[in-house]
């Protein structure tokens, strides 16, 4: 079973954390990963970097230009990856944007996963119409999950077909807003997580955007599977390296 | 086979909306309704009314003698610099400003790069008395400082984009994280044919007046509505959509567009978008792009910074793609010994983004009786003292 399916049947909040292959230095990537797991995380979604992400807040800009910078790319990033599942079991999903993956091959990028042992993929600029008549059959083949995004301000039918494409988790930004913005979620945030249980979607729901410390991802995981990282994250890999994970991990649960 | 938009937002192969969930919400209110509230008889009244009133149309098409003298063939000028504001630019806004009222929005943002659509934004906003931020690059808040003084004397923020390479395509992510942040009150007015399904179509039928208007005045003047050729310069495409949109699929119409080849195509600054660009998606729309082998955006460079665009709308991808439209580069030489000619023949002094299309006669040659239509997308003004520092005045 694809991992990321199994680890969703588990009994517990889900902690995912997302942080930008590449940085702080190049070569961070692999002992990312796998300090994470040791760490007890129970998700990564690993970014790659693209030169304008239109859905991110300063921090992942940052990161992006400086991993760029560093010289990450696509093929690079897989090379880093190839022998990843000798050393590590925790689901692993790549996210970035549509571009990168186009000029790469939407095929050959799969296969790729694939062969490397990706279970899923996040491309947020890959709409749900375009996806299900162009690339679902490619994802399927090479047995990896698509994950959406849906927001306070999606529609509860187009909730339903997001849900219905959806064969995994759905990603449920927490407000209406880029990554990192928020500190704090409030009424509105709170009214939006009941609304979005009380439809009784197939698919769980993982919180992500504006999830920094304890408290939000508590808040965050009162009523959906789990929560997704991201800034903070990398605010801590920037002010400490890649030396002190296990402490960041250990502040939010 | 039409070279417009189907209802997906296609040209071709280019166009739709790859966009973030974030923005589906937006972008889905538009395009359920911009062509019942364009077609409406009021936003027609209102929208032509304040063409002609506030930005002084229509704009005279008006007989080159010397121009047209000197390069042996029969050139028209589409005097769009004399709108309003000093550009086309302001047609688009006019419409975008009378669609946000229509849709209940009370917050305007807009992306610009030499400032001219930042000024004519600015310009309907305080018209209308509605509040707008724009989002400028920090590198060309430094380089077109009148228009920054413009904006803020019309009553608009003038906000920095600091991220990337601090230019055009940086002030549009900004500008769209903006809307990311604010996706209920706020509209986004594009300045160009290029983002996300329904702009490139909806800001071409805006800016498709200018081509309404050369069919009518050509008749008048030379007893036939279409000329042999129709010239525009390109940056996002906004200026020629218009120019060419009632031509598109008049195929004995030919239609020229020009591009800013910076310091030469090849020479690693350059604009040239449909030389250089591989299809990819950028601001939300599927079009040729100026990239990186893997994918990533890369800096475009022309003196022109409204030309200094690294993707062009999926209207002209299509174009260029399809052979319909004839691609032309020129280069900031080029363009600027064209701009002085122009000034000395004719008494008008051209944007540098127009100058680039009175520099094709090295590259294209026309027959004695052709029509040609150039459109005249803007005037000088703003780019004095680029011309001062290029020519030593
Ligand atoms: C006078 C003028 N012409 C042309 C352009 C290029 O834009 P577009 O290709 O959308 O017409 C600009 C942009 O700032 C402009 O100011």
């Amino acid at each position: 079973m694809n991992r990321i399916k199994a680890k969703l049947q588990e009994d517990k909040k889900l902690l995912s954390i997302y942080f930008t292959a590449g940085y702080p230095k190049l070569d961070d990537t692999v002992p990312i990963i796998q300090e994470l797991e040791r760490a007890g995380v129970d998700m990564i979604e690993i970014g790659l970097p693209f030169s304008d992400p239109l859905a991110d807040g300063p921090t992942i800009q940052k990161s992006s230009t400086a991993a760029l910078g560093n010289g990450m790319h696509t093929e690079l990033l897989f090379e880093q990856l190839k022998d990843i599942r000798k050393t590590v079991s925790i689901p692993l999903i790549l996210m970035g944007y549509f571009n990168p993956m186009l000029q790469y091959g939407v095929e050959a990028f799969c296969r790729r996963c694939f062969e490397i042992g990706i279970d899923g993929i996040i491309m947020p600029d890959l709409p749900l119409d375009v996806y299900k008549e162009t690339y679902e059959a490619i994802y399927k083949k090479y047995n990896l999950i698509n994950v959406f995004l849906i927001t306070p301000q999606t529609s509860e039918e187009r909730i339903r077909a997001i849900d219905n494409a959806s064969d995994g988790f759905i990603y449920m930004v927490s407000s209406a807003s880029t990554t990192g913005a928020k500190d704090g979620f409030g009424a509105e945030q709170q009214e939006y997580f009941q609304r979005i249980a009380k439809l009784n979607l197939k698919n769980p729901q993982i919180v992500g955007f504006g999830i920094s410390n304890a408290n939000t991802f508590q808040a965050a995981t009162a009523k959906a599977k789990g929560a997704i990282i991201g800034s903070a994250f990398i605010k801590h890999l920037t002010q400490n390296g890649i030396g002190k994970i296990e402490n960041f991990i250990k502040t939010i649960r | 086979m039409s070279y417009h938009a189907n209802e997906k937002g296609y040209y071709g192969e280019f166009g739709g909306a790859f966009i973030p969930e974030m923005l589906y919400p937006n972008c889905e209110e538009l395009r359920q309704n911009y062509i019942r509230i364009m077609s409406e008889p009021s936003f027609q009244e209102e929208f032509h009314q304040l063409l002609k009133d506030y930005v002084g149309r229509p704009t005279p098409l008006y007989f080159a003698e010397r121009l047209s003298e000197k390069y042996q063939t029969k050139i028209y000028l589409k005097r769009e610099d004399l709108c309003h504001t000093g550009a086309h630019k302001v047609n688009n806004t006019i419409g975008q400003i009378l669609m946000a009222k229509k849709l209940g929005k009370n917050r305007i943002i807009a992306e610009t790069g030499a400032g001219q659509h930042g000024v004519a934004t600015a310009t309907v906003c305080a018209l209308m008395g509605i509040e707008c931020v724009v989002y400028m690059g920090e590198i060309d808040i430094e380089r077109q400082a009148p228009n920054v003084a413009r904006m803020k004397m019309l009553g608009a923020e003038v906000r920095a984009a600091k991220s990337g390479s601090r230019t055009l395509k940086d002030a549009t992510n900004e500008a769209i994280r903006d809307w990311i942040n604010n996706p209920v009150n706020t509209h986004y007015i594009i300045g160009s044919v290029v983002g996300p399904h329904p702009y490139p179509d909806m800001v071409a039928r805006f800016q498709s007046v200018i081509s309404e208007e050369i069919k009518w005045q050509l008749q008048e003047k030379e007893g036939k509505e279409n000329p042999n050729y129709v010239v525009a310069c390109v940056g996002g495409g906004s200026n020629a959509a218009g120019a060419y949109y009632h031509y598109l699929d008049t195929p004995e119409v030919g239609i020229i567009a020009v591009e800013a080849a910076g310091k030469g195509v090849n020479s690693g600054e350059s604009a040239a978008t449909s030389a250089l660009g591989k299809v990819g998606i950028i601001h939300g729309s599927k079009t040729l792009l100026m990239q990186t082998e893997d994918g990533q955006i890369t800096e475009p460079y022309s003196i022109s910074a409204g030309l200094d665009y690294p993707g062009v709308g999926p209207m002209h991808a299509h174009l260029y793609k399809s052979g319909r439209g004839e691609f032309i580069s020129i280069t900031d030489d080029e363009a600027m010994t064209a701009g002085l000619e122009m000034s000395q023949l004719e008494g008008i002094i051209p944007a540098i983004e127009t100058s680039h299309a009175f520099a094709i006669f090295d590259y294209k040659k026309f027959e004695k009786d052709d029509v040609i239509v150039i459109n005249l997308s803007g005037r000088g003004d703003k780019d004095l003292q680029t011309y001062i520092d290029y020519f030593r005045l």
